[in-house]
C-alpha cells in the first residue's frame, strides 16, 4: 500500500528565492541587469568590451564574468576600462546559478552602478533554467554559426527578450542568411528585439549604445 | 548537461520535504518535465540515479511526466497545442502567445509506503 502526498514545488525553487532577491536590490537601487548567453565564441566578451568603450564615462557599468575555468574574460573586460568587475569561476558548472551571483553581488559597490551585466557561461541550454534576477536575457548569435540556431535552442530565444546578431562584416561568407535567422527566432518569440552588429568593424553598435542608454534612463524616471 | 544539478536539486528538496512532514519511505518522486524547461528527461533519469545510491532515496523511483507545449492566443484567445515550437496562432495567425504549459519543472507529488501508518493506527 502506498499513499499519495502531494508536494507541488518548484525544483528550483531556491534559485528562484535567491533570485527575487537579487532582483530586489538592484530594482530598489535602480540597477538595469542583463543576463548575455550565447554559445562559446558567438562574442559576449567582445560585445561587452566595445559597450565598455562607448559608455564608461556615461554610465557606471559593472560587470558578472562566468567562465567554466580561467578569469580570461574578467581580465579582458577589466583591460577594456571596466572598473566593477567580478568574475564567477564555475569549476566545471555549464551555467551560472542565483548562487553564485548572490555570493559576488557584495563585491560590487551596487550603490555606484547603473547598469549590470552578467555574462553567462557559453551554452544555450542550461542557463536557460536559472533565473539570476536579470531584468531581462540578452541572447547572442553570429553569422558564422548555423541560421537555424533559434530553432534548435527553443527554451533559451522564448525566455530572452534581445537578440543580438554578431559578425555581420562576415555575411556571405557562410550560408548564414540574415533573413532566415529572424524568422525562425520570431516564430519562437515574436516580441524579440533584434540588433545586427559587427565588433569588429562597429557596424550597428550605435544602435545597440543607444538602447542600452534609453533603458537605464526609463529605469531612473522609474526611480 | 545540467541534469546533474537538477537531480541534485530534486534530491535536496525531496529530503527536505521527508523531514519537514516526518514521511515514512519514499517509494516513487513524481516529476514534470516541460517541453521548455530545457531538462531532458533521460539525462535526468541517468543523473538521479548517479547520486541517488548512497542517500535514502536509494530504492525510490523517478516518474517523469513530460508536459507538452499548450498556449493561447493573446489576441483572440484560442487554446492550441504548441507543435515544433511555432508560437503562432493557428487561427489568427498573431504571435503574441501566452505559454500556459510547458514551461514545468516541478516536484508533483511522492509516494510513501504507508503500511506503517496503518499498523500504527490500530496500535
Amino acid at each position: 500500500m502506498s499513499e499519495k502526498i502531494s508536494v507541488e514545488k518548484k525544483v528550483l525553487s531556491e534559485n528562484d528565492k535567491l533570485a527575487a532577491d537579487i532582483r530586489a536590490q538592484l530594482k530598489q537601487r535602480g540597477i538595469v541587469a542583463l543576463n548575455f548567453v550565447s554559445s562559446p565564441g558567438s562574442g559576449k566578451t567582445s560585445l561587452l568590451e566595445k559597450t565598455l568603450g562607448a559608455l564608461n564615462n556615461e554610465l557606471r557599468i559593472g560587470l558578472i564574468a562566468g567562465d567554466v575555468q580561467t578569469e580570461n574574460d574578467a581580465n579582458r573586460l577589466k583591460a577594456a576600462g571596466g572598473k566593477m568587475v567580478r568574475p564567477i569561476v564555475t569549476g566545471g558548472a555549464c551555467h551560472l546559478d542565483a548562487k553564485m551571483v548572490s555570493r559576488v553581488l557584495p563585491e560590487l559597490d551596487l550603490d555606484k552602478i547603473d547598469l549590470l551585466f552578467i555574462e553567462n557561461v557559453g551554452n544555450l541550454v542550461c542557463p536557460s533554467s536559472y533565473d539570476l534576477g536579470e531584468d531581462m536575457k540578452v541572447v547572442l548569435i553570429s553569422t558564422t554559426e548555423g541560421d537555424d540556431k533559434p530553432l534548435k535552442y527553443p527554451a533559451m530565444f522564448r525566455r530572452a527578450a534581445v537578440m543580438v546578431i554578431n559578425k555581420i562584416d562576415l555575411l556571405g561568407s557562410s550560408d548564414f542568411d540574415m533573413n532566415r535567422v529572424k524568422e525562425n527566432a520570431r516564430s519562437i518569440n515574436a516580441d524579440l528585439k533584434i540588433f545586427e552588429v559587427s565588433c569588429r568593424t562597429g557596424q550597428g553598435l550605435e544602435a545597440w549604445y543607444n538602447w542600452l542608454n534609453e533603458l537605464v534612463a526609463t529605469q531612473k524616471k522609474v526611480q | 548537461m545540467h541534469e546533474l544539478s537538477i537531480a541534485t536539486s530534486i534530491v535536496e528538496t525531496v529530503l527536505q520535504e521527508i523531514q519537514r512532514q516526518n514521511l515514512p519511505p519514499v517509494q516513487t518522486i513524481a516529476v514534470r518535465i516541460g517541453a521548455l524547461s530545457s531538462v531532458d528527461p533521460e539525462a535526468l533519469r541517468f543523473g538521479y540515479e548517479a547520486i541517488t545510491p548512497d542517500t535514502p532515496l536509494a530504492n525510490t523511483k523517478l516518474e517523469i511526466e513530460f508536459v507538452p507545449v499548450q498556449a493561447k492566443c493573446r489576441a483572440c484567445g484560442q487554446e492550441f497545442a504548441v507543435e515544433d515550437f511555432v508560437f503562432a496562432c493557428p487561427l489568427c495567425d498573431s504571435g503574441q502567445i501566452e505559454v500556459m504549459r510547458g514551461e514545468e519543472l516541478d516536484i508533483a507529488y511522492l509516494e510513501v509506503e504507508n503500511d506503517k501508518l496503518n499498523t500504527d493506527d490500530t496500535d
